[in-house]
């Protein structure tokens, strides 16, 4: 293989990606791609970025080695890319705050955006306080009531939440209707698109938003004695694991691994491991792989976490997985709990469930290679929101709460 | 000269502009609907569009969102859209199909397009596909000899105008106003702009869809436009229950105001 596989500027990676979109918003995104290409070469923007990461985000992020846990992972030296520790409690803050400046640029004053869990809908409203942006998130009911604490999260930073009741009431629907506003809106709003997925140009777009993981976590590596063996990170849209993965993709000794929500079990068919269990087809403005059906109707997923249950994957993935460059695990529901229950009882750090997805691919592959082996997991976000979750899982809550 | 193209000109020396009408096959059942369009063809529509629905219509309003989830609920398939569209061709008009762009896909480009073909299909409007996206579509498309129907909007630019009028055969559909499908209040100075770019992009017929509701407006837009689509009114009226009477009533309506105009 010869030239670089980082960055690569879309809008097709291989023959996945494009713009499957309705012409009221090809204007709008063409306007954001000539913004985004003006605006990565401007000092004045990059700089700003910079400043932003260094003294709102908290950037560099640490990388935290984690001896109690990888003693669960047959003795692999891992550690944890602290995405957690970010203003907001995720890798989401880093696009949100590109989009935004972009927004400013734009002369746009709205934004919307989508949300799963939640935490890219936080970001957004956090970063919509911060500029001066009106902001309206759109949430499936069902992630409404299962990530209740960040709707109340939004509100508080000022942000309408539409609950969105249609369809399975989750991540596609909230997707579904935020680009219906932008096609009602889409002269005074920008749509600040949360994954690596979608019409181009944000696939490459959010990429490179979240290049700044992997761009720090290769250089504290190097520092640490030397590259992983693997970098492993969880795929839902797949933003946190694209950025984990981007300035390691010419290092062909470093594996490079997704870790997709497998529910209670792809052969079940409740999941949401798309690479492992879709196949190719246009959602939400690309050409991916999704989960559907033989006429091509969207097939529901299931996780349990509401960030990664989503039935298609962004499209750079779906390239990297065709040319054999990364490999997407699936991990199931109870896998990715317990690895959730050993994280935080073994190091005292809360994983966000997404996460924790990454954490259970990192003791499959721990045991897999045995001591020596040295695994760089993302945590891509904290736990906090899914405490009431996990409490319920692992049967925590006081008798008798459930029905106060 | 296709089937559409055709109906076009004998709608013209007749001095009116045709009526469109569009309703999702499936909903409130197959059989229902598929009765419903022929009711379109007795009560005055010219041309049928056949929707397949889809799981995620990112360009449709709550109305027809909801007759598309009904109509999946209850196992319709993009089969049922052929059925629908002989149905509409033996009716005496001429059926197009508007589809999302994955089922097409799914079937396969070329098989999409000799299947309509077969069915007596005469033409494919594609919400989420411009022409720029879909060469493959194109292609498959010309080689069955079956129309390309693309989308052009408010926010349109002049050199996207251009490629998308020289792509389009059969007709241009101008959605006059930014926004999903579903009733509107006023349509505004827009549909008149966005029908006379079309023109001077070279457009022989331009057709305003989107928002359409009333006679009133039909007969406004058929005084500048070459054709007026309806798809959420007739949805509305024809409902849940498949109310067939109340659908003719606003099809009659929708045809007289179009045959009013000028």
């Amino acid at each position: 293989m010869t030239g670089s596989l980082q960055e690569a500027p879309g809008p097709f990676f291989g023959e996945f990606g494009g713009r499957f979109v309705p012409e009221a918003l090809m204007a709008a995104l063409d306007e954001l791609t000539d913004a985004y290409d003006k605006a990565r070469i401007d000092p004045a923007f990059t700089g700003e970025l910079e400043r932003l990461a260094r003294d709102y985000t908290g950037r560099p992020s640490i990388v935290t080695e984690v001896p109690r846990f990888a003693a669960h992972c047959g003795g692999a030296r891992v550690l944890l890319k602290r995405e957690d520790l970010n203003h907001t409690g995720s890798h989401k803050i880093n696009n949100v705050l590109g989009q935004a400046l972009l927004t400013k640029r734009l002369g746009k004053t709205r934004v919307i955006a989508e949300t799963g869990a939640g935490q890219h809908g936080v970001a957004t409203a956090t970063a919509a306080a911060l500029m001066d942006l009106e902001c309206v998130i759109y949430m499936g009911e069902e992630d409404t009531e299962r990530q209740s604490l960040n709707v109340a999260r939004m509100r508080l930073l000022g942000a309408e939440v539409i609950p969105v009741a249609t369809g399975t009431r989750t991540l596609r629907d909230a997707i579904n209707e935020a680009f219906r506003d932008w096609v009602t809106h889409v002269e005074t709003t920008n749509y600040v698109f949360g994954t690596a997925a979608g019409p181009h140009p944000f696939p490459a777009m959010v990429r490179d938003f979240q290049r700044v993981i992997s761009v720090e976590s290769r250089a504290q590596m190097l520092e640490l004695g030397g590259l992983p063996d693997a970098v492993l990170a969880c795929v839902g849209g797949g933003s946190n694991a694209i950025g984990s993965f981007d300035a390691f993709l010419d290092d062909a000794d470093v594996r490079l691994i997704g870790c997709e929500a497998a529910g209670d079990g792809v052969e079940t068919g409740r999941h949401a491991a798309t690479l492992t269990g879709g196949r190719p087809g246009i959602l939400h403005g690309s050409m991916s792989y999704i989960l559907q059906d033989a006429d091509g109707q969207t097939q529901p997923s299931h996780s349990i976490s509401a960030g990664l249950d989503y039935p298609g994957v962004g499209p750079e993935h779906t390239w990297l997985s065709s040319i054999g460059r990364a490999e997407y695990w699936p991990v199931t529901d109870a896998d990715a709990m317990e690895a959730f229950r050993l994280l935080t009882r073994t190091e005292g750090i809360l994983p966000a469930i997404e996460s924790a997805h990454a954490l259970a691919g990192a003791i499959r592959l721990g045991r897999e290679l045995g001591p020596g082996a040295t695994l760089l997991v993302t945590l891509s976000g904290r736990g906090d929101k899914d405490v009431e979750q996990a409490a319920r899982w692992f049967d925590m809550l006081p008798e008798g709460e459930g029905d106060a | 000269m296709s089937a559409l193209t055709e109906r076009f000109d004998d709608c013209r020396a007749e001095g009116r502009v045709p009526l469109v009408g569009y309703l999702p096959v499936g909903y409130p059942d197959v059989e229902t609907s598929i009765a419903a369009m022929r009711v379109l063809v007795e009560a005055g529509c010219d041309i049928v569009e056949v929707g397949p629905p889809y799981s995620d219509p990112v360009l449709d309003g709550p109305v027809i969102q909801h007759a598309a989830a009904v109509a999946l609920e209850r196992g319709v398939t993009v089969d049922d859209a052929f059925a629908a569209v002989a149905a509409v061709a033996e009716a005496g008009a001429v059926p197009v199909v508007m589809s999302y762009a994955n089922l097409m896909l799914q079937r396969g480009w070329d098989r999409f397009a000799a299947d309509l073909k077969a069915a007596g299909g005469a033409g494919v409007i594609t919400p989420d596909l411009t022409p720029d996206a879909a060469p493959a579509w194109v292609e498959a498309a010309r080689a069955a000899e079956v129309d390309t129907i693309f989308l052009v909007a408010p926010s349109t630019t002049r050199e996207r105008m251009q490629l998308t009028c020289d792509a389009s055969t059969g007709f241009v559909y101008a959605t006059p106003l930014m926004g999903v499908t579903g009733e509107r209040a006023a349509l505004g100075d827009a549909a008149q702009r966005v029908v006379s770019e079309a023109r001077a992009a070279g457009a022989e017929r331009v057709c305003i869809g989107v928002g359409v509701s009333t006679g009133e407006q039909a007969s406004e837009i058929a005084g500048f436009a070459d054709g007026v689509i309806v798809g959420t009114a007739f949805v509305r009226a024809l409902g849940d229950e498949g109310d067939l009477e109340r659908l003719r009533a606003k099809v009659t309506e929708l045809a007289e105001g179009v045959r009013a105009a000028r």
